[in-house]
């Protein structure tokens, strides 16, 4: 058993906080990218919150979009360039708040883009807000008294909102612990997978540890996600499109 | 090419195809529709892609994926929707994208109306997003212009690496006329090093974000970018200006009254001259050189507060007397142009 | 007679920012904080090699690429 992280993460140092998830889900993705001989080909868009930095922190193309319109823009990307693996990293406002209509409207194309959305509970890069993946109850920066889902709703479940869809693939994975690694790199990579045979849409969630905005150690951010947000967000995959057929 | 009877509409998009564009994504909006519809299928004979997007907002960042890998990208809209793609034309000037965005003008603001207008003039040359820049805007007069300027849209986008507006307005865009497409060119999506493409091991990596992040002298390069833009760009042309004591200035679908002005007016004796910016940004300040009898400026806009009407004064240095003469709903008719310059040019004591 | 254990694992403080991921999921507790105190400022780990069986948790739990097991 041999595990080294590729050389297309390795080369500098990520600007992530202490215990943050995005520099787990960004070796994921460069692992399945070396394994699957896709490095020098994948090209990137992300968004411009706290994944923003992945653009540094990664070697790959990339381009830097707006605020919720990453996946608009790996459309766009795609269309032009058929035969590269491109992939949308954004987190969960992004993907399910601001940029909801293009993630439902991608779906409903069910464009040939794979979508990784880091579901962290929270809006990372503005300081810890409430977002629409926030838990009953949790105290954000803009739910002080915690969030009251007569006012703000339950949390957002893509699986429910999104298995409807003709699209290729849905999975939910968790970045908690090794377990949770290994079987979130089987997602991407079926994702992948089925992104280079032209299958369609494929979005991949993990979640994902904030310490800093949720002003909690790392070791007990990771525990939440086990705790308290799989209760929620329920792991494994919803969308299979092959499988079911 | 034989000349062939386009809507205006329909010869900017098939002109656009001819230039080169091979990705198209907009959203429905009278009266630029048309260029959409005929993208639906015609890009497809291309072997191009056609997205209707589910906004505008979809629309203007799947052009700038679509730039940011090497694609000549076109997107459409008129108005209200205009507006909506502001966002992403910020972030493509930020990011030195090249991209071609159609304003196809109508009336009013807020919904406004769908009919003829020319709204937009200021959102159009002041940068209507966020942040400090501007962006070329060329303004065809005819269907025949908005067929030739699609080419030179193109080409001044990526020779700047900066997006290119068009200011086409509902009477071009809804007006059938002979029109001559220019000759199709093929357009190489590897034709830059900077386009995303896939990152070979030990070569460079290509990010496409603020160049604020990653250009070394930022400052120094945008303002020699703005400045030769400016020097190198401004487009006119210029109607019997030399001798007007009244020079007349207008772009687009109001411009072609102004000829007919300038004619009729001449023709009873009252010397009336013509300025046509071809470009709105950069306004073209040289023309104004040429206008050495002239006594007063008038443009001839169809909005309700005269926008052009400052531009005018900085290009003449605040030195003479600049109205408007505006309509809304109708195209201006000249009679009332030279009814309005006689006015001024009494008002004048000249 | 069993394979012999021939990949170790080999950890680089440079690149540590002290989240204690791996301490916590060590199955072998062979990874504790250490006194030494990188460039960055952190607290950085230390592994006792006699105990650990090269499983790969470290690696997989890490969001920084300090491990490697060759």
């Amino acid at each position: 058993m041999r595990l080294v992280a590729p050389e297309t993460v390795t080369f500098t140092e990520s600007g992530f906080c202490p215990g943050c998830g995005h520099g787990l889900a960004v070796r994921l993705i460069a692992e399945v990218m070396e394994e699957m001989g896709l490095s020098e080909k994948l090209l990137t868009i992300v968004d411009v919150a706290c994944g923003s930095l992945n653009i540094d922190s990664w070697r790959f193309d990339t381009i830097m979009a707006a605020h919720g319109r990453p996946i608009a823009t790996a459309v766009g990307v795609k269309k032009v360039r058929p035969e590269n693996p491109v992939m949308a990293y954004i987190g969960d406002g992004a993907a399910y708040s601001i940029g909801l209509a293009e993630t439902m409207h991608t779906a409903l194309r069910n464009d040939n883009v794979v979508t990784v959305v880091i579901n962290n509970s929270l809006y990372g890069m503005t300081g810890g807000q409430c977002a629409p993946t926030s838990l009953p109850g949790q105290i954000t920066t803009s739910t002080p008294r915690g969030k009251d889902t007569k006012k703000a709703g339950m949390p957002f479940r893509v699986e429910e909102a999104f298995t409807g869809f003709d699209i290729a693939y849905l999975a939910r994975g968790s970045m908690a612990d090794a377990r949770g690694m290994i079987q979130s790199k089987k997602y991407l990579q079926k994702a992948f997978e089925k992104h280079m045979n032209g299958e369609g849409f494929c979005l991949v969630e993990l979640l994902s540890a904030c310490p800093t905005n949720l002003n909690i150690t790392p070791v007990k951010s990771v525990e939440r996600i086990k705790n308290d947000m799989i209760p929620y967000f329920p792991l494994g995959e919803f969308k299979d499109k092959k499988e079911e057929e | 090419m034989a000349k062939v009877l386009l809507k205006g509409n329909e010869a900017l998009a098939e002109a656009a195809l001819a230039a080169g564009c091979r990705f198209y994504s907009g959203y429905p909006i009278t009266p630029q529709t048309e260029i959409l519809e005929y993208l639906s299928w015609r890009m497809e004979d291309v072997g191009g892609e056609f997205i209707q997007a589910e906004s505008e907002l979809a629309g203007i960042n799947m052009v700038l994926g679509a730039a940011a890998a090497g694609a000549r990208a076109l997107t459409t809209s008129s108005g209200p929707g205009f507006s909506l793609k502001q966002e992403g034309i910020s972030y493509l000037v930020a990011a030195d994208l090249p991209a071609v965005i159609v304003d196809v003008m109508r009336i009013g603001t807020g919904l406004g109306d769908i009919s003829q207008g020319q709204g937009d003039y200021w959102q159009l040359t002041r940068g209507g997003g966020h942040g400090d820049y501007r962006t070329l805007v060329l303004a065809p007069d005819s269907v025949q212009e908005n067929a030739d300027m699609m080419a030179e849209a193109f080409d001044l986008a990526e020779k700047y690496r900066h997006p290119v507006l068009i200011a086409s307005d509902a009477a071009i865009g809804q007006m059938i006329e002979a029109v001559e497409i220019p000759e199709f060119i093929e357009h190489d999506i590897d034709k830059f090093d900077w386009t995303i493409k896939g990152c070979k091991k030990g070569t460079e990596q290509r990010k496409i974000q603020n160049i604020y992040y990653t250009h070394p002298d930022y400052e120094t390069y945008l303002a020699d970018k703005y400045a030769e833009m400016e020097e190198q760009e401004q487009r006119y042309e210029n109607i019997q200006v030399e001798d007007a004591e009244l020079v007349l200035v207008a772009y687009g679908i109001s411009s072609r009254v102004c000829r007919e002005a300038v004619e009729a007016a001449r023709a009873e004796g009252l010397k009336l001259g013509l300025i046509r910016p071809v470009t709105l940004w950069p306004f073209p300040v040289k023309a104004f050189e040429e206008a050495k009898a002239a006594k007063a400026f008038l443009t001839v806009e169809m909005n309700i507060l005269g926008q052009m009407v400052d531009d005018v004064k900085l290009a003449t240095c605040g030195k003479y007397p600049v109205d408007h003469y505006g309509s809304i709903f109708e195209i201006p008719e000249y009679d009332g142009i030279i009814e309005k310059a006689k006015e001024m040019l009494k008002k004048g004591e000249v | 007679m069993g394979k012999e254990k021939t990949e170790k694992v080999y950890f680089n403080p440079v690149r540590c920012k002290g989240c204690g991921y791996c301490i916590n999921a060590c199955p072998k507790e062979t990874i504790s904080v250490s006194d030494h105190v990188n460039a960055k400022g952190y607290n950085t780990i230390v592994v006792d090699e006699e105990k650990c069986i090269v499983c790969g948790t470290c690696y997989r739990v890490c969001p920084d690429y300090v491990f490697e097991i060759r």
